[in-house]
């Protein structure tokens, strides 16, 4: 049994009819296209599915494609404003903050909502709104190193 | 044309290096913090898209009596079930001791015995539940020193048919699959002449590599009968080969796979050679023309694919009074698992380098690569050399002490240093490892102590040694295509893989300071077996190294055909020429400056309007024609196995909690000898990186079994890595350049190295601190608080 739900995608309406039991880190992925949002564990430990629910990050993966309906959900392509990426993402490249890559969707979208709600994080601030984001590569160091020049930049 | 490799010194002196020693941000960069870089699962595939889903073996060791896969098959969107029986082909990398699915014995919960192709997998996953297996369950071994008795269960009694390469020695009727033995000088005479002998055993656990992107492959056998993998991998080439080996029967060839590698989510050796993807290879045979996706599990990550080996290592170590050593007796048996295709390389490395980086007068050395019924062992970031060094550098601590000397004077007075000679008889290539050590004890404060406000918590320094050199065999052999384009940017081709360690931008940084284009200008490709040219694997820590110089190569082969054309239109003598700011310019006519761009494509005019040149290639290659695997099976004597080692040192000071055992990291210093930084900052990255990684082994990372065999622990609840929050609170990254004379710039290899002197110099801080040893890995809070407790009571 299909059920017709609508949500917002980076700012696109998606109508979309999924079953009761679909996942919403699938349905963001093989419907929508958004493939920033990427399978890690599918069981909330790792955070690679991380996507902004309303302004707040989820994981995508503990979530049914159902109760998005009516919501508005921000992937990695959503973060750069009229095609320019925000200045934590180039913070990011010119840290050198991601090896692999494949937690960056995740930790972009964490630190963007860290520094939006907290404009003045300490170091420990930082580690522990990523707590929840694996990363096997870098250590982390360079990753919260960027985080913080991003929000020194923006308050300077 | 002639190819001409300037050696390392002109380069070095002649002019200041623009790009190489520089660290520009990653070429990779905005592909990753934008989300435009793809993974293999992000590929779409269309509507035929199948997925397969595998039937595993719940029993450590048994006889598989008979299969029944109706009730899978009549599964509604069940396309194909198979089961060992449809591809009765062995594999393997260094010994084809493994099969595409199960014959007959399954050896390890959770392998292989049959799979279900479906149109969803939802499908998939049900139907594998209804494969109906019957099995006569056999007694299984999990400890490796009593699986290398004859008492043990035999696990492979085809053993001595199996194909290998010529350097292992497996052992007819046991379990042992290869016995790397070292013999130099007499130990037996040198424990004579000591003042001071120790002799303990050590353990370390199984690990898992938690990449954080599972194996995936997705694998299309079209109806023209090609077969095209898009795979998760370190070694595009290497699959190509092990698949065209296995699947030859079904009339395969190598031209007939081709196998694409975009970005890889990391991989730490586990993504190396090949594992589950053989089986995307042959399912896809089953269901030509449907793409067919296997991805795995974050579970089967852990259960089913390559594991760091256990070990269980017997070190004897002799000294005289004024502490120099005169003899290393290191027994290693290693827990390889069910299959040690790639596992027993592993054994090898260690086998010819467990002596450490001392200069050691008598060496015997055993590594017995023995099979359990656990899962597969196989290469992981310090390929034998984590694991080893654990003992080792917990057993040279616990000598000086015993000596009553300074542990890092100890490690200072026995340092190798080049022209040593090695344990299988080769000299020890040029080492910063002096300057390593002393760069580390500076950095943490060494023979200061530090002290705790906190009663209950007190402090400790640890220090240990590393080295590591690429097991390799001795043809590993890398090349590189490199192509101009209009607008004087260079597309370059290679197939090692960007792990994440950074190589495509080494690479571009490379072809830069050979062609003066900056390397944003430079794309560097990642792998497809189609176009690009041919690179082993992307492991040992070599590609900077091998790679790097036959990318050099094809710059350099570019950089000569500019010359020359410019020679023939302009007259210039070629020796004159040289190349700044993406511009060619001559040294006996300082006016003359001719931007690439204007003809690396296009050519140059000539006065009658005719055209010279064309468009500008390079092509390198490089083999490390000095190496051979062959030497004396009762010594390793006689042969040159291994090209060079990176050397290195690591300190760490520790505060531990007396009530709980908690350890809290102050301050960890690495350094490490790189030859020559080619980009300074990704170096630190690996230094950074690899100690985390490294640390979390020691710490807390830990492979749990069942008495059955079964993996306890197989996700990031139960299996910890670290977290943002895990980190010790300083980290000091040093790098060292004494360089490498065939390297690149003068660059060798770090990536696996970082995380090799992490597990030992945390037990050594442990017993500075409290004076207890722990003989085990990891070094848990739990052990560090029990042992304590013991003491007291
Ligand atoms: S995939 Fe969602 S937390 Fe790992
Ligand atoms: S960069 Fe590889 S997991 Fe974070």
């Amino acid at each position: 049994m299909k059920l017709p739900i609508t949500m917002t995608v980076n700012g696109e309406t998606w109508p979309l009819d999924v079953e009761p039991n679909d996942v919403l880190l699938d349905v963001i992925r093989t419907r929508v296209g958004a493939k920033g949002a990427k399978i890690g564990c599918e069981r909330g430990d790792c955070g690679t599915c991380t996507v902004l629910f309303d302004g707040r990050s989820i994981r995508s993966c503990l979530m049914l494609a159902v109760e998005a309906d009516g919501h508005e959900i921000i992937t990695v392509e959503g973060i750069p404003e009229n095609g320019v990426l925000s200045n934590l993402q180039d913070l990011f490249i010119s840290h050198n903050s991601f090896q692999c890559g494949f937690c960056a969707p995740g930790i972009v979208l964490g630190a963007h909502e860290l520094l939006r709600d907290n404009p003045n994080p300490s170091r420990h601030d930082v580690q522990h709104a990523l707590a929840g984001n694996l990363c096997r590569c870098t250590g982390y160091e360079p990753i919260i190193d960027a985080v913080l020049a991003a929000a020194e930049e923006a308050r300077s | 044309m002639t190819i001409t490799r300037r050696p390392f010194e002109t380069d070095a002196a002649a002019e200041e290096l623009a790009f190489v020693g520089k660290s520009p941000a990653r070429i990779d960069g905005l592909e990753k913090v934008s989300g435009a870089a793809r993974y293999v699962d992000d590929f779409d595939f269309g509507p035929d898209l199948l997925f397969a889903e595998i039937v595993e073996s719940p029993h450590a060791h048994a006889l598989i009596k008979r299969i029944d896969t109706a009730k899978a098959e009549a599964v509604p969107g069940v396309v194909k079930v198979v089961t060992g029986a449809d591809f009765p082909f062995g594999f393997g990398l260094y010994m084809k001791d493994r099969y595409v699915f199960a014959q007959h014995r399954v050896r390890f919960v959770g392998e292989q015995v049959a799979a279900v192709v479906a149109r969803d997998e939802g499908a998939a996953k049900r139907a594998a539940k209804l494969v109906e297996v019957e099995y006569e369950v056999l007694k299984p071994v999990f400890d490796p020193v009593f699986a290398a008795t004859d008492d043990a269960p035999l696990l492979h009694p085809d053993l001595a048919d199996y194909p290998h390469v010529p350097w292992f020695f497996p052992h007819e009727g046991t379990n042992i699959a290869h016995w790397r033995k070292t013999r130099k000088g007499d130990v037996e005479e040198g424990f004579a002449e000591a003042d001071l002998v120790l002799e303990d055993t050590y353990e370390v656990p199984r690990y898992a590599h938690c990449a954080i992107e599972p194996h995936v492959v997705v694998s299309l056998y079209d109806r023209a009968g090609r077969l095209t993998m898009w795979s998760a991998s370190q070694s595009p080439y290497t699959q190509r080969h092990v698949i065209a080996e296995a699947l030859a029967p079904l009339g395969l060839t190598h031209q007939q796979i081709r196998v694409i590698t975009p970005y890889v989510g990391g991989g730490f050796g586990g993504k190396a050679g090949v594992s589950m993807e053989i089986m995307g290879a042959a399912l896809a045979t089953a269901v030509q023309g449907h793409p067919v996706k296997l991805r795995f599990s974050r579970e089967q990550e852990f259960y089913n694919t390559y594991q760091r080996q256990g070990l269980k290592a017997r070190i004897k170590v002799g000294v005289k009074s004024d502490g120099t050593i005169l003899a290393v007796e290191h027994t290693m048996h290693w827990d390889a698992g069910a299959y040690v295709e790639y596992g027993a390389n592993v054994v090898n490395a260690a086998g010819l380098s467990a002596s450490g980086p001392y200069r050691v007068p008598n060496i015997k050395i055993d590594a017995l690569c023995v099979y359990t019924n656990l899962p597969p062992g196989g290469p992981y970031r310090g390929f034998g050399y984590s694991e080893f060094n654990f003992g080792l550098e917990s057993h040279m601590d616990r000598i000086a002490r015993r000596l009553g000397m300074d542990p890092v004077a100890f490690r200072r007075k026995n340092a190798i240093v080049e022209g040593d000679t090695l344990a299988y008889g080769e000299k020890m290539n040029p080492s910063g490892l002096l300057e390593c050590i002393d760069k580390v004890a500076a950095a943490i404060d060494w023979g200061t102590k530090e002290t705790s406000d906190d009663r209950h918590k007190v402090v400790g320094k640890g220090f240990a040694l590393m080295w590591k050199a690429p097991a390799m065999p001795p043809n590993a052999s890398s090349s590189s295509f490199l192509k101009f384009n209009e607008d004087g940017s260079i597309n370059v081709t290679v197939s090692g893989m960007e792990l994440g360690q950074g190589y495509l931008t080494v690479m571009a940084q490379i072809v830069a300071e050979v062609l003066s284009v900056p390397p944003e200008k430079i794309r560097i490709e990642t792998p497809d077996t189609d176009r690009n040219p041919y690179e082993w694997q992307t492991v040992a820590s070599h590609v900077t190294w091998g790679c790097g110089q036959a990318v050099e190569a094809a710059a350099i082969e570019a950089r000569e055909k500019i010359f020359e054309v410019v020679h023939r239109v302009h007259g210039f003598e070629e020796d004159s020429l040289f190349l700044r700011n993406e511009a060619v310019h001559c040294a006996t006519d300082p006016d003359f400056e001719l931007p690439l761009r204007d003809f690396v494509i296009a050519g140059l005019e000539t006065d009658d309007g005719s055209y010279r040149g064309g468009p500008i290639v390079g092509s390198g290659m490089f083999m490390p024609e000095f190496t051979s695997a062959r030497s004396d099976p009762e010594t390793s004597q006689g042969g040159h196995p291994n090209v060079h080692y990176t050397v290195g040192a690591a300190g760490v000071v520790l505060e531990i909690d007396r009530q709980t055992g908690k350890m809290h990291i102050r301050k960890t210093a690495l350094a490490v000898d790189a030859g020559k930084a080619i980009n300074p900052d990704l170096v630190i990255g690996q230094i950074v990186g690899g100690l985390v990684q490294g640390l979390a082994t020691v710490l807390y990372e830990d492979m749990r079994w069942g008495e059955d065999g079964r993996l306890l622990n197989p996700t990031f609840t139960d299996y910890k890595i670290p977290t943002s929050l895990d980190i010790p609170e300083e980290i000091v990254a040093i790098i060292v350049e004494v360089p490498q004379p065939d390297g690149p710039f003068g660059a060798r290899g770090v990536g696996e190295h970082t995380m090799i002197p992490a597990a030992p110099m945390i037990a050594n801080a442990v017993e500075d601190a409290l004076g207890i040893r722990i003989t085990s890995m990891p070094v848990t809070a739990e052990k560090v608080a029990l042992s304590l407790w013991e003491g007291e009571a």
